[in-house]
């Protein structure tokens, strides 16, 4: 790494649920591929332009399974709980993803819609008789996406709350204890182990059967494989889809005229939810983890060399005027719009058509149902989660 | 003889996840203008990457068949729509 310049210190400050680091914009214009020191002080390259970002995520000498191996750079300070999904490199990666993928396709997850929409009226039917302020999240950004995920998955309703407790231990890591999390941990993953046992007894017609059947039938994932992947699919299916939904609410309500503008055409909530996912900021890295190059590689007029971490600004190649015409504006009927909010490469969130369906779906009925919305708090006095790699708030209390 | 195929992106369908880029970079290609993905060939021998890249995409825009036979190789499952 050249030694000539300090590296920058990340993540940057000024990000707002809806704006990134003004620092973003300058690096893309002067230092497109710069040196960051990470949270926990391990330094990488941070690469900030559309095409090179897409570069990275989509070029497997870009390794993730490098990254998550002993004494490799790390971002640090940072709940990863790495399911193995994420750190696993082709051809490991592959056979349990197209797995997932599978079940996952827009023509399957198209046939969810009724289902989910059921799902959205019944919470917000409930939201409807409370006595505002009520916080969103706990009524509505939370309870959909766990109930939509564990119908998928099939997990009995019976056992909805105790798996949202579970699942919020594991999530939100910061501030617990040790032994607390460990027992959830322990807990959680005995649930799914004998929910999967319960699985290949009596297989139905959902995602874990399925993935238990091609387990048994074509010996494609062993157990251990099944249990992470379901810890995956709940903390993906969970935290980020809700964190999203209100992240998404926040920002319509910042920007009033944008709420207006989708009261008098809610036919522009499909598009409208391309434009948010690259407006809005999931996290300061978008949601990517580190990678490290395997080669020397040639990215943006940089030499990174073999070993070294790079992480790939997904949120700063959406902001890229390359691709983005006025790309600071949001334009809800954007017609060309290639962002990156659900990544890129063998990576790219494999449940990004349910989370789209998810906030269409939620956008949809909230425009209809609750048109006077607003935030019952100042937006100043919002808090986000701590010690988490994605944008998720701790509450959002709204009024209507 | 390797069997061969006919590889084909659907240009509606393609969001470009890059997923089969990232799989496959042999056989597809993002363009750096519409930022979809394309064949390379559409004509190659057959091989296990670029199914997996065919199974792999979330948009189910990759098919592949058979160039002699006419036989869809993938998807499969077109019937059940």
């Amino acid at each position: 790494m050249s030694k000539l310049q300090p590296a920058l210190t990340f993540p940057f400050q000024g990000t707002t649920i809806y704006d990134p680091a003004p620092e973003y914009a300058r690096l893309r214009a002067e230092q497109p591929v710069v040196r960051i020191s990470m949270p926990g002080g391990d330094l990488a390259w941070l690469v900030t332009r559309y095409e090179d970002v897409r570069k990275v995520m989509t070029d497997l000498r870009f390794s993730r399974a490098a990254a998550a191996r002993p004494g490799a750079p790390s971002y640090g300070k940072v709940a990863t709980i790495a399911p193995s999904i994420f750190s696993m490199d082709p051809p490991e990666h592959t056979r349990i993803r197209k797995l997932i993928a599978g079940a996952f396709t827009a023509r399957r997850v198209e046939r969810l819609r009724p289902r989910v929409r059921e799902i959205v009226a019944k919470r917000l039917a409930d939201l409807a008789i409370k006595q505002p302020p009520v916080d969103f999240i706990e009524h509505v950004a939370l309870p959909v996406p766990v109930t939509v995920i564990c119908d998928v998955l099939g997990v009995p309703h019976k056992d909805l709350d105790q798996f949202h407790r579970w699942s919020d231990i594991v999530i939100t890591i910061a501030g617990r204890p040790a032994g607390e999390l460990l027992q959830a941990y322990k807990e959680f993953h005995a649930y799914l182990a004998e929910l999967i046992e319960r699985k290949r007894r009596n297989p139905d017609n959902d995602l874990l059967s399925a993935l238990v059947s091609a387990h048994d039938e074509q010996g494609k994932l062993s157990t251990k494989d099944l249990v992470s992947l379901g810890v995956a699919l709940v903390i993906t299916g969970h935290e980020a889809t809700a964190s999203q939904i209100s992240n998404y609410v926040v920002t319509l309500m910042h920007y009033r005229e944008q709420w207006y503008r989708l009261l008098s055409n809610p036919g522009l909530v499909p598009s409208a939810v391309e434009e948010l996912a690259r407006i809005v900021q999931f996290g300061a890295t978008g949601g990517a983890l580190v990678r490290i190059a395997m080669n020397d590689m040639e990215v943006g007029g940089v030499t990174i060399r073999a070993g070294e971490a790079v992480i790939a600004g997904l949120m700063s190649a959406n902001r890229d005027v390359d691709v983005f015409p006025d790309p600071d504006r949001i334009e809800l009927a954007r017609a060309e719009n290639p962002h990156l909010g659900f990544g890129a490469g063998v990576h790219h969130c494999p449940g990004a058509q349910l989370a789209r369906l998810e906030l269409q779906e939620v956008l949809t009925a909230l425009l209809r149902t609750f048109p006077t919305l607003h935030l019952a708090v100042d937006e100043s006095e919002l808090r986000l989660k701590q010690g988490l790699i994605v944008n998720s708030l701790q509450a959002l209390p709204v009024t209507w | 003889m390797l069997e061969q195929w006919t590889l084909h992106v659907d240009q509606n369908r393609c969001v470009g996840s890059g997923t089969c880029v990232g799989l496959a970079r042999r056989h597809f290609v993002l363009d750096r203008t519409n930022h979809k993905s394309a064949p390379l060939s559409p004509n190659i021998p057959a091989e296990q990457v670029v199914l997996d890249a065919a199974l792999s995409c979330p948009m189910e825009a990759i098919s592949i068949v058979a160039a002699g036979s006419g036989e869809v190789i993938f998807p499969k499952d077109l019937s059940d729509e």
